[in-house]
Formats: C-alpha cells, sequence, structure tokens
C-alpha cells in the first residue's frame, strides 16, 4: 500500500515515516514549504534538509511540495481576519483541515497514495457497532494534539494514519535513536510555526492593510473609558498584559469588540464563563446528539478538559455549559467535546456565557 | 536503469572530462608557481582555455574562467554597469542575469525588463529601442534553459552597432547544442557553463572581447589576467576544456541527434496524450534538445514524483533550493496564467539518451497523467 507521509522535519513524523516503513507500505515522504517569508520556526531549508536526510537514511523517496499560495489563503489570511475581528485564531486546526487533510490528501491520491500519515499524537478508533472510524486522544495525553484534528471528517479519518499515537514523546525520541535518525535530538517546535518568536500582534501589523489597525479604547464593564489601547488584534480574553490600565485591581480582558475598537476589561472573577457557544460544529457519530450530554469540554490546547453538559441547538451549532464556572472563554478557539478517550465532536467558539 | 531527462538542468560528466580530470587530481600544482608542477597545471589551463575559446569561435586571452555561468553573469553585469548607468534585459533569463540586474537597480542602477511573446521570444526591436543613452549594458541569453526559446541575438547587435552599448549573452543552455560563434553573434560577453555540455559543475567562463573594460569583482592575484582573482580550479577547468572540445567535435550530431528525439517525444506525446500543450517555439530556431508541455488538469509537481518513482528524471516550474517547483517565471512572462506555469513539465535530452529511453516515456508518461487526472477529478 503507498502511504505519503507528511514530513517537517521534526522527530514525530520521522518516527511515524519509520513505523510506516517497518509496516511494509511503499512510502512517500512530502515536505510542505508552507510561510511565504521563512523566518518562522517552520519550514525552513535546514527542515527540510532533516527530512530528506531521514529519508535517505529508511531509505524512502522525499519531496517538497509548494503550498505557498494555499497557506496564505486558508491559514494566513484568516489568521490576521480572526485577530483584526477580536478573536484568537487557532491556525493549527485550519492548517490540519484545509492543508494536511485537504490538499496534501488530494495530492497524495494522485500520487497513487491509499494513506496519508502523520507524526501527529492521536489515534484512531473504530466504533464497533456503526464501523465508523472515531478519533481518540493519544496514549501521551501531555502531547495528545486531538485538540487540533477534530475537524477531521470520517472521511479523513478512514485514510488517514497516526503512526505514533500510542507512543510517548520519550518511546519516539528512542525509536528515532535506535533507528539512528539524525533528528532524534531535534528539540520539539512551540507556538505557530509562522509567527516569528511567537510575536502574533506583529505579525497581524505586518501583515494586515494599515488602515485595519485602529487604536481604541479600554473601557471597564460600564463602558468607561480607563485607557487607550493600539488595535484589538494585540488582545485576547484572558489575556493581562498590554491593558496599560495602573492602579486598581488586576484586571484582564474581558471581551473584545472589534467593530467599535474597545477592549473590555474586568476583574479575574467577572471573566469566568459559564459556558460558550460554539458554531461550525461537527459530530463524530455524524449527527448531533438527541439530548444535552455530559462531556469532558476542551477550549484550549492546553487546558485539560472540563466537565460539561453539551446541546446541540442546531445541526452545526451547540451550547455547552460548564459543570463549574470555567476560566476565560476566547473566541476564535475551538471547543472540542470529550468521553473518556474519544473525540465526540467539536466547533468554533463563537461567543462565552457569562 | 534511470532515465535521465534533465540535461537543462545538468548533463552527466563525459567520461573522457572525468579521465582528464583525474590526471589533476591528488597532485600538486599551483599554475602561477614557478616549479614543474605549476607549469604542468598552467599548460594544462591554457590547453583548456584554448578549447573553450574554440568552441565559441574566440581567441584563447579573452577567455575568464569562473565557479560557473552564474558568477559570469555576475561578472559580466557588475562588472560593466555602475549606477546610475543602467541595463536593458529580458523577462525569461534565468535567476542569475535578473537578480544581478534587480540588485544593481535597487542600487541606482536603470533596468528596462522586456517582456516576451506567447513562445517565449524577445523582438529585437524591442530591444534596440528600450535602450536609453545611460544604458551600459544589453544582456539577452541566447537558448532559454525552460523553453528552448532563442533570441535574435545578432540582430540586436546589429541594431546597438556604434552606440557603444555593450552586449552579453548568457549562453550556458546554448553552447554544446547549436551554433555559438562570438564574431557571428556580434556580442561583447557571453557566459558558459561546463556542466551543461558535460563538463563538471562548478566551472564556467565569461568570454570578454578584447577592448571591453570590466571591472573584476573579485579582487587579489593577477590570475585570468586580473579579471578573476583567486587560485584556479585546475581539475575543472581541465575537464571543461575536455567537454567543450567534444562538445565542438560532435555538434552537428548532437544536434541532429537531440532534435530527433525530441520530435519523437513531442509527436508520441501529441498522439498519447489528450490535450497536451507544448510551450515554447512551434517552429525553430529554438534549442533542440528541449521539450517542454503542460498537461491540463496535471499537476506538474505530482508528474514530477510519479515519474521519479517510475525511474525518469525530469523537472517542473523552477525549483527552490529545496526542491519545490515553484511556478515557471518564463512561462509567466509568456503569458500562461499561474496553474499553467506550474505544471509546464521540461524534459531536455543529451548526447546520452537513447530511442528506448524515449519509448519508455512515451510508455509511461501518459499512463501517469491519466492517473494524476483521475485523483485530481476524483
Amino acid at each position: 500500500m503507498r502511504v505519503v507521509v507528511a514530513m517537517s522535519g521534526g522527530v514525530d513524523s520521522a518516527v511515524a515515516a519509520a513505523r510506516c516503513v517497518q509496516a511494509g507500505h511503499d512510502v512517500i515522504g512530502i515536505s510542505l514549504r508552507l510561510a511565504r517569508d521563512g523566518n518562522g520556526s517552520c519550514c525552513s531549508l535546514d527542515d527540510f534538509h532533516d527530512a530528506g536526510a531521514v529519508a535517505e537514511r529508511l531509505g524512502f523517496p522525499h519531496y517538497v511540495f509548494d503550498f505557498r499560495d494555499v497557506f496564505e489563503r486558508d491559514v494566513v489570511r484568516p489568521f490576521v481576519a480572526e485577530y483584526l475581528a477580536g478573536r484568537t485564531p487557532n491556525p493549527c486546526a485550519r492548517c490540519n483541515e484545509h492543508v494536511k487533510f485537504g490538499l496534501l490528501w488530494r495530492r497524495a491520491r494522485e500520487l497513487g497514495a491509499a494513506r496519508l500519515a502523520t507524526g501527529h499524537y492521536a489515534r484512531i478508533g473504530v466504533d464497533h457497532e456503526s464501523g465508523r472510524p472515531l478519533l481518540r486522544t493519544a496514549a501521551d495525553a501531555t502531547k495528545d494534539q486531538t485538540y487540533f484534528l477534530f475537524a477531521l471528517t470520517r472521511a479523513d479519518l478512514e485514510r488517514t494514519l497516526f503512526p505514533i499515537g500510542e507512543l510517548t514523546k520519550d518511546e519516539v525520541r528512542s525509536e528515532a535513536r535506535a533507528l539512528g535518525l539524525p533528528v532524534a535530538e531535534k528539540p520539539d517546535s512551540m507556538e505557530v510555526c509562522f509567527v516569528p518568536a511567537g510575536d502574533a500582534a506583529g505579525f497581524v501589523e505586518r501583515h494586515a492593510a494599515p488602515e485595519a489597525l485602529r487604536p481604541g479604547l479600554v473601557v471597564d464593564e460600564a463602558g468607561r473609558e480607563i485607557g487607550r489601547h493600539h488595535g484589538v488584534h494585540r488582545f485576547t480574553v484572558g489575556q493581562r498584559r498590554g491593558l496599560g490600565v495602573a492602579g486598581g485591581a488586576r484586571r484582564y480582558v474581558k471581551a473584545i469588540d472589534a467593530a467599535a475598537g474597545t477592549v473590555t476589561a474586568a476583574p479575574a472573577a467577572a471573566l469566568r464563563a459559564s459556558g460558550l457557544v460554539a458554531r461550525q460544529v461537527t459530530w463524530a457519530a455524524g449527527h448531533p446528539p438527541a439530548h444535552e450530554t455530559s462531556v469532558a469540554v476542551r477550549i484550549r490546547h492546553r487546558h485539560a478538559p472540563m466537565p460539561a453538559r453539551v446541546a446541540a441547538v442546531s445541526p452545526a451549532e451547540a451550547r455547552v455549559r460548564f459543570e463549574r464556572p470555567g476560566p476565560a472563554v476566547t473566541p476564535g478557539q475551538a471547543a472540542v467535546f470529550y468521553r473518556d478517550d474519544l473525540v465526540l465532536g467539536g466547533g468554533w467558539i463563537a461567543e462565552a456565557i457569562q | 536503469m534511470r532515465i535521465y531527462l534533465d540535461h537543462n538542468a545538468g548533463a552527466p560528466l563525459r567520461a573522457e572530462a572525468r579521465e582528464a580530470m583525474l590526471r589533476f587530481l591528488g597532485v600538486p600544482g599551483n599554475p602561477s608557481s614557478a616549479h614543474r608542477e605549476g607549469a604542468r597545471a598552467r599548460v594544462a589551463v591554457e590547453a583548456a582555455r584554448a578549447e573553450v575559446a574554440a568552441l565559441i569561435g574566440a581567441r584563447p586571452a579573452e577567455v575568464v574562467f569562473t565557479s560557473g555561468a552564474t558568477e559570469a553573469n555576475n561578472l559580466a553585469l557588475r562588472g560593466l554597469v555602475r549606477p546610475p548607468n543602467g541595463l536593458v534585459t529580458t523577462a525569461i533569463e534565468h535567476a542569475s542575469v535578473l537578480e544581478t540586474a534587480r540588485a544593481l537597480a535597487a542600487d541606482g542602477a536603470g533596468l528596462a525588463v522586456l517582456p516576451v511573446d506567447g513562445e517565449g521570444r524577445v523582438r529585437a526591436g524591442d530591444v534596440v529601442a528600450a535602450c536609453a543613452p545611460a544604458t551600459a549594458l544589453v544582456s539577452v541569453g541566447l537558448a532559454n534553459g525552460e523553453v528552448g526559446s532563442v533570441a535574435p541575438v545578432a540582430a540586436i547587435a546589429a541594431g546597438l552597432r556604434g552606440t557603444g552599448m555593450r552586449l552579453h549573452t548568457d549562453a550556458a543552455q546554448a553552447a554544446g547544442r547549436m551554433p555559438v560563434d562570438v564574431r557571428a553573434l556580434g556580442v561583447d560577453l557571453l557566459s558558459l557553463s561546463a556542466h551543461k555540455l558535460g563538463g563538471p559543475a562548478g566551472v564556467g567562463a565569461l568570454w570578454v572581447s578584447r577592448g571591453v573594460a570590466l571591472r573584476p569583482q573579485t579582487t587579489g592575484g593577477p590570475q585570468e589576467r586580473g579579471r578573476r582573482a583567486g587560485t584556479e580550479n585546475v581539475a575543472g577547468v581541465v575537464g571543461f576544456g575536455e567537454a567543450a572540445r567534444l562538445a565542438r567535435r560532435e555538434l552537428t550530431l548532437a544536434a541532429a541527434h537531440a532534435a530527433r528525439l525530441v520530435d519523437r517525444l513531442w509527436a508520441g506525446i501529441q498522439t498519447r496524450v489528450p490535450g497536451a500543450v507544448r510551450n515554447g517555439p512551434a517552429s525553430p530556431p529554438r534549442s533542440p534538445n528541449t521539450l517542454n508541455v503542460s498537461f491540463p488538469g496535471c499537476r506538474g509537481e505530482s508528474l514530477v514524483v510519479l515519474l521519479d518513482l517510475a525511474g525518469i528524471a525530469v523537472s517542473a516550474g523552477s525549483a527552490c533550493a529545496a526542491g519545490a517547483a515553484e511556478p515557471s517565471h518564463v512561462l509567466l512572462a509568456m503569458g500562461r496564467d499561474p496553474e499553467t506555469a506550474r505544471s509546464g513539465l521540461r524534459l531536455s535530452v543529451g548526447a546520452g539518451t537513447t530511442d528506448a529511453d524515449v519509448e519508455r516515456v512515451l510508455v509511461v508518461l501518459p499512463e501517469l497523467v491519466a492517473q494524476i487526472r483521475r485523483g485530481a477529478a476524483a
């Protein structure tokens, strides 16, 4: 079976490729040129050379495809637009959906591949009743990446392999060492790959139309001006830094109104949401649950899932009620619903319910 | 057995050139030294210079060895254009001309980049008309490496006669494939690359007509008559000389061989692959060894991969440092849309290409195009 392995140049995708070779697959490694100005931490020439060296070592062909146009259109521009709209985007999930499991899969199919393999920490199970593939969390809970994969469809999952989903990071590294892979000790990538030094605000300022960057007011919950800011794109809900509000109790960003250009600051207690509204929701079962359902919901990649009850408002919209008032809810991020290690579904956070 | 149809990216080293080079590897000998070892190297470099000069109908003293055509192009442009004086070139030049021209323009040089027609040809009259009093240099490549179009260099030279403007041509993709004679072309400077004609990579030459005042870009010792300092790459130069000798001797046969194979390829592709479109001149003059084809609905990138897996080496578009295909600036300049500019597949044959190779490509290629089209449509 021909398998295309998406190779970033890191150790995870290298070991994923090695496992495909060991499984007897006809492996083609492909790296993607994504960022237009290669000053982020991804897509550097070094990464391509690393991926090529791994392929050489394991004896399969490796190619680099130029995906800069689609990445710009489906990931970078929406990333900038989301910040300008007062939301906090999740570009990794979009990239997975549109670029890796979208366009790369289509290319892989042109190359005669039956499966696409990636180095994500996630697993694919099967629902024994329906035979449907189900997305499951990784064996290594600390590395689990299902938060960025919730939007994969049944068809996506049927043709996907996650060869390292049963491994811990330590096990991945020791497999890489045992195979003599030159990337065994390569550090993990962090942050958003195309944003240099994690400076999202600076990235937005370099890529937005100048007239879209407008200063505005910082207001309190009653709408009174308590400060000024240099643009809503510099803020994310729950953030404390950069508000420029002196004195009094510590305040955090509670809400962002991009149209008015205002950022609402409030004490921490006021940010505690009781739930959220999610849109563009997809369900692993193929349809929403008939009744309100108990789940664990994850609302940021690094947060632990929290107990909640979710009810479908419509096929693509859901309301989530936290069992206990949660931390700040950030519009633009994903809300992913779990039961044990199964991903039941997920969507994009439209707003918090206070 | 792999089939190599990417001679415009780099031709295999000729066995004779390799043999000649081996005699200068592992032995000392700086051509600037007084001793016998130095003398042996000096004699060999000068013999190679004579061979390279003979290939282009030039005097040996006018040949400056460089690290390749890229350095030769840099030396020609930077050696003659001093801002605010400017240069005129075309949109389909090799990056070593276009990027150097843009760098000079960023330093204040005037720059005109002329368009080409749908077959990749620039009009001589347009080039001459674009020249201004401050134009110091016109640089127009002789044969285009991507689509094989041939520029009217001699006509441009005739149009520039008496103006005092210098004319440079990058002949890296022409030498060894068609007659290249500096007097017949009427140029002042001409760039060559060894590895495009069966010599080693890392060696090239700039021919500089006597009387052209060139500012050296590398300063140091008196090598290359002060026009390019640095100890000569003796083995590389010797390999270049041998490849040039063979290219001159075999030119007529090689050109006929290449033209026949390319004609067979194109005829077969037309019959067996629906919708194939040839990019480049429909008729001569053109570089005889180059065939650039677009297959609508079939990404060049995917086709290069599948052909590679099937044992056939070709290229698509321009390659970045990592090997990823970018839209070809040549096809874009010829008016192709970006999608077509990404889909152009370049097959370039050489002395070692056989009829059996062509037949094999004509069996494999149609099936792979169909496979990709099925996948893209699904």
